[in-house]
Order: C-alpha cells, then structure tokens, then sequence
C-alpha cells in the first residue's frame, strides 16, 4: 500500500490503556476498496487499534492520519444502551445526520433489518443490533467501514452469508473494509490482506501467505496443516451458499476430512 | 399582572421547569444524577463568594458551579472512580460553602433560601434571570442536540462521525451551570438536581422517542411546579419542597400507570 494513496495511515502507534500497554509500534494502513482483516488472540489490541483509527483513543506515540474529509462507517461490538433513552431503530439511524424515512428502510433492507424499524433499539438481540448498526453506517455513505467482531452472534452459515455480504457492499460503495474477526478460516477467505496482530504486527499479507507465516502459526496453528487446507477449500467454494463450514465434525460430510486448527 | 408574588413565582417556576427538562433527560440518559447534585451543591460556595466579593448571585453560583463541573468532567476523564469522587466532591463543597458563608461580614444571612429556594420572593429582575438562562439552556441544547444524542447513545459512534463527545459533555456541563444559577432561586442548591431527574423519570414510561420524551418532561415539570405552589398556598408548607413532592407523586403515578398497563 503506498502511502499517498491510503485512506487511513497509523504509523508507530503505542497505546496504553489504564496503564496497561495494548499497542507498541504498530504500522497500519488501510486503501482504497481494499478488504483488511485484523486477526488477533484476546486482548491482543484489536478493538483498540479500531478506536484508534476512528479518533476515539489518542495513541501516546505515532499517529493516525486521515484522509481529509474522510467519511468513516463503524460498527463497534457492542453498543452499551441505557433503558432509560427511548430511542427506536428509525431514529437511530438519523444520528446525526437526518435522513429521509425512505433511505433509511432502504438501508435496513439492505442490512438484513428490514423489519426492525419500529423496534426500541435496547430489545434488539445482539445479531439485530449489528445490523442496525451496519445500516446507520451504510447510510454514513462510507470510504471505509470498519467492523469489529461483526459476527459475533452468527452461526457459522450466517457468519460466511455475511461476509458475502460485506464483500457485496465493498463492491456496490466502493469502499474500503477493515475488520475484526476471531473466525480465522472463514473471514480469510474473503480479505485482501490479513494482519496478525498481537500487541503488535506479528505478520501480514495475503490471506495464504499469512496463514503460513510462522509467527501466524505461533499464535494459532497447532502445527497442523489443517487451518490452510481448509482456507483454500473454502475460498474455492466461497459464493457456493450451501457451503459452510465449521469446526464441528458433521458439518465436514461435502468437505474433504480436514482437521480445523481452532487453536484458541 | 407581575405585581403579584404568586404570579411571579408561578412564571419563575414555568420557566425552571422548561429548562430543566431537555438538560434532565441528559441528565437521566447519561446516568450524571451525582453530577447534578455536585454541580447543585457547589452553588452554594458561589453564594458565599457572591456575598463576600460583592457579586450578584447567579453570576457567582454560575460561575462555581461551573468550575465544579469541570473540574469533576477532569478528574473522571482521569479515570477516577466516578462514584466516589462525585459524593466526595458534592459533599465537601456543600461544606465549605456553608462554613464560608459564616465568614461573611454584615450579613445576618438566612441560608434557608439558598438550600431550599425563595419563589414566593422572586423579583421582577430574578423572572429575567431566570427566562434568559432557561432560553439560553434551549437554545444550546436545541443547537448541539444531533450531536448531544449521538454521543449519548455511543461515544464512539460519535467519534466514527467526526463529533468530538468531549466537546458535547462540555457543553452540556455548561448548561447544567446555566440551570444551577436558574434554580438557585426557586428550588435551592438541594433541590435542583430532584427538578432535573424526577419529572424526567416520571416522563420516561410513556415516551417512545428522545424528543417526546422532552416535552412531557417539560409539561410534567411545569405541573408540578404549579402544583406544588398551589399545594404550598394551600397547606402553608415551603414552595420549592412543595414542587418536587408534587414531581414525586407524578413519577409514581406513572411509574405505577405503566406496571398496570403492562
């Protein structure tokens, strides 16, 4: 990626966090279209790196550049509501910029909330709260749209649809996609680029180069094989939608017995 | 018409309570109750020091309060334990305004009025303090009030949207301070966080969205501040206390209203 052509460009970011280092030296850059996935074992500062590149944690050294006017679409993990805010999902979405009631069912449709419109927003399951919340930055008309753990909730069929999806919405906005994800082999399928991130940049590349780094299979590799087996199984079949996998041996019967490296 | 004290006082606490409930809802939403009741409490160091320097008194209750609140705003961006901090803070400033007013030479000062408020003795002047600052806490709320909901919902998503949620709390910190220097007066410093929160609460089981929540917080508001003033005429009981039993009895009503409704 060069420089002159990145929306976002974090170079030397060192964060802390109640006194706690998160973040030590971590270049990051995200252009144009380009699909980004952050991979990471638990608290290894991915959701931070996140809030970083938004503006809502100011790094102790190195900086964040935007491009100037630059129009970001989050989607964070959890938003927490207090019960006390009456606040529907159509009013919602005209934060803070008002919008037209018919954008904005469109852009409900378009998440896959088309229903949810009259909904308080605090008694949406989880699942229904992220595509609420991706509709509210569908309509932000983003350059980048950056999603943390945005399948948290799914299955793992609705974790591949959704990722179709996203690349589908990369496709039609042309805008670039940094994600967060803990579901290595099915989100690697569908990244540009993947960047192991481990308190700092362990590794990063194409999907397949990545997924044979060492420092990769330190972090998640059990020393099998099976983790790239079945990322290049599943990028082949990647817009079949009968084809999903897990990690559950049943749902292997239409693949070839590979054995998942789901080491966690 | 403004010649009668009742008239008055009736004006004076219509006009609190329009003010008081865009600025109480925030204060409800964003769970600043404790904030309230700091930023309340330290008005009445202001008193102390409006009396000693000379100065009218909204402007030196304002002006503490003020400093109060950012004060604490600072101190919890530091991370300290909100909880504790605001009860340390509202307390001590409580405090020391009431063992500073003491020291002020000349005045055989009745504090009564500063803790539970005076309505039935609001001046002509203390109506257009009291209007300009309830319009001028509209009229702020009113300008930031996307950018104010955004950041309450998510400070984070206010961020992704190019709106700095620091620069919000901020202002409506200085909207509480405009509120503290408008009640002062009416309800007192240790009252007026109970007309920011409770017709708010009483507002929130028949509100389905932010802003219809605002209204019947203001018209709920505005009976119990007529209210109460009639209950005090009526029974000879002290006007401000009056009030927020008046807002009181509205919450539970509502809040019972709802549970029977389901």
């Amino acid at each position: 990626m060069s420089t002159r052509s990145a929306l976002i460009e974090a170079s030397g970011l060192r964060v802390s966090l109640g006194g706690r280092p998160v973040l030590q030296g971590v270049d990051f850059s995200v252009g144009p279209e380009e699909i980004v996935t952050i991979v990471g074992p638990n608290g290894s500062g991915k959701s931070t790196l996140l809030r970083t590149m938004i503006g809502a944690v100011r790094p102790e050294a190195g900086h964040v550049r935007r491009q100037a006017g630059l129009r970001l679409g989050y989607v964070p993990q959890k938003l927490a509501l207090d019960p006390t805010l009456p606040l529907d999902v159509m009013r919602f979405l005209s934060l803070p910029r008002r919008i037209s009631a018919a954008e904005r069912r469109r852009a409900l449709e378009d998440a896959g909330a088309g229903q949810l419109g009259d909904r308080p927003l605090a008694g949406l399951s989880g699942g229904q709260l992220q595509r609420v919340v991706l509709a509210r930055a569908l309509l932000e008309r983003p350059q980048v749209l950056l999603l943390d753990e945005p399948t948290q909730g799914l299955d793992q069929p609705g974790s591949a649809a959704f990722y179709r999806q996203i690349e589908h919405i990369r496709s039609r906005l042309g805008c670039a996609v940094v994600m967060v994800s803990h579901e290595l082999h099915v989100v690697m399928s569908a990244s540009d680029r993947v960047v192991c991130l481990n308190g700092h940049v362990c590794c990063e590349g194409r999907p397949e180069a990545v997924a044979q780094a060492a420092e990769y299979r330190a972090l998640f590799g059990t020393g099998t094989n099976g983790a790239l087996a079945l990322y290049r199984h599943e990028h082949s079949h990647v817009h079949d939608p009968g084809c999903s996998h897990d990690h559950h041996p049943h749902s292997h019967a239409r693949t070839e017995p590979a054995t998942a490296a789901e080491g966690r | 018409m403004l010649d009668d004290f009742l008239v008055r006082a009736a004006l004076a606490g219509l006009g609190l309570s329009l003010a008081a409930a865009p600025l109480g809802c925030f204060v409800a939403w964003r769970r600043m109750a404790y904030f309230g009741d700091a930023t309340a409490h330290a008005a009445i160091l202001g008193v102390a020091l409006s009396l000693a320097f000379a100065l009218p008194i909204s402007l030196g209750t304002m002006v503490v309060a003020l400093l109060m609140a950012l004060t604490v705003g600072a101190l919890s961006e530091r991370g300290l334990a909100m909880d504790t901090l605001l009860g340390v803070m509202a307390h001590s400033a409580l405090a020391f305004g009431l063992v500073a007013v003491t020291f002020v030479d000349g005045v055989r000062l009745d504090l009564t009025a500063y803790l539970f408020g005076d309505i039935l003795a609001v001046t002509r002047d203390d109506l257009a303090v009291i209007w300009g600052g309830a319009a001028a806490v509209i009229a702020l709320l009113a300008w930031r009030w996307q950018a104010l909901l955004t950041s309450t919902v998510s400070p984070d998503l206010a961020w992704a949207s190019g709106i700095d949620p620091r620069r919000e709390q901020r202002i409506l910190t200085l909207a509480l301070a405009l509120a503290v220097a408008v009640a002062i007066k009416v309800v007192g410093a240790l009252l007026v966080s109970a007309m920011l929160l409770i017709p708010a609460a009483a507002a929130r089981p028949f509100a389905r969205s932010p802003e219809t929540m605002v209204l019947l917080t203001a018209l709920i508001g505005a009976l119990s501040a007529l209210g109460g003033l009639w209950g005090a005429y009526l029974f000879d009981t002290p006007a401000g206390p009056s009030m927020v039993c008046a807002a009181a009895i509205f919450f539970a009503v509502t809040a019972s209203l709802r549970r029977v409704m389901g």
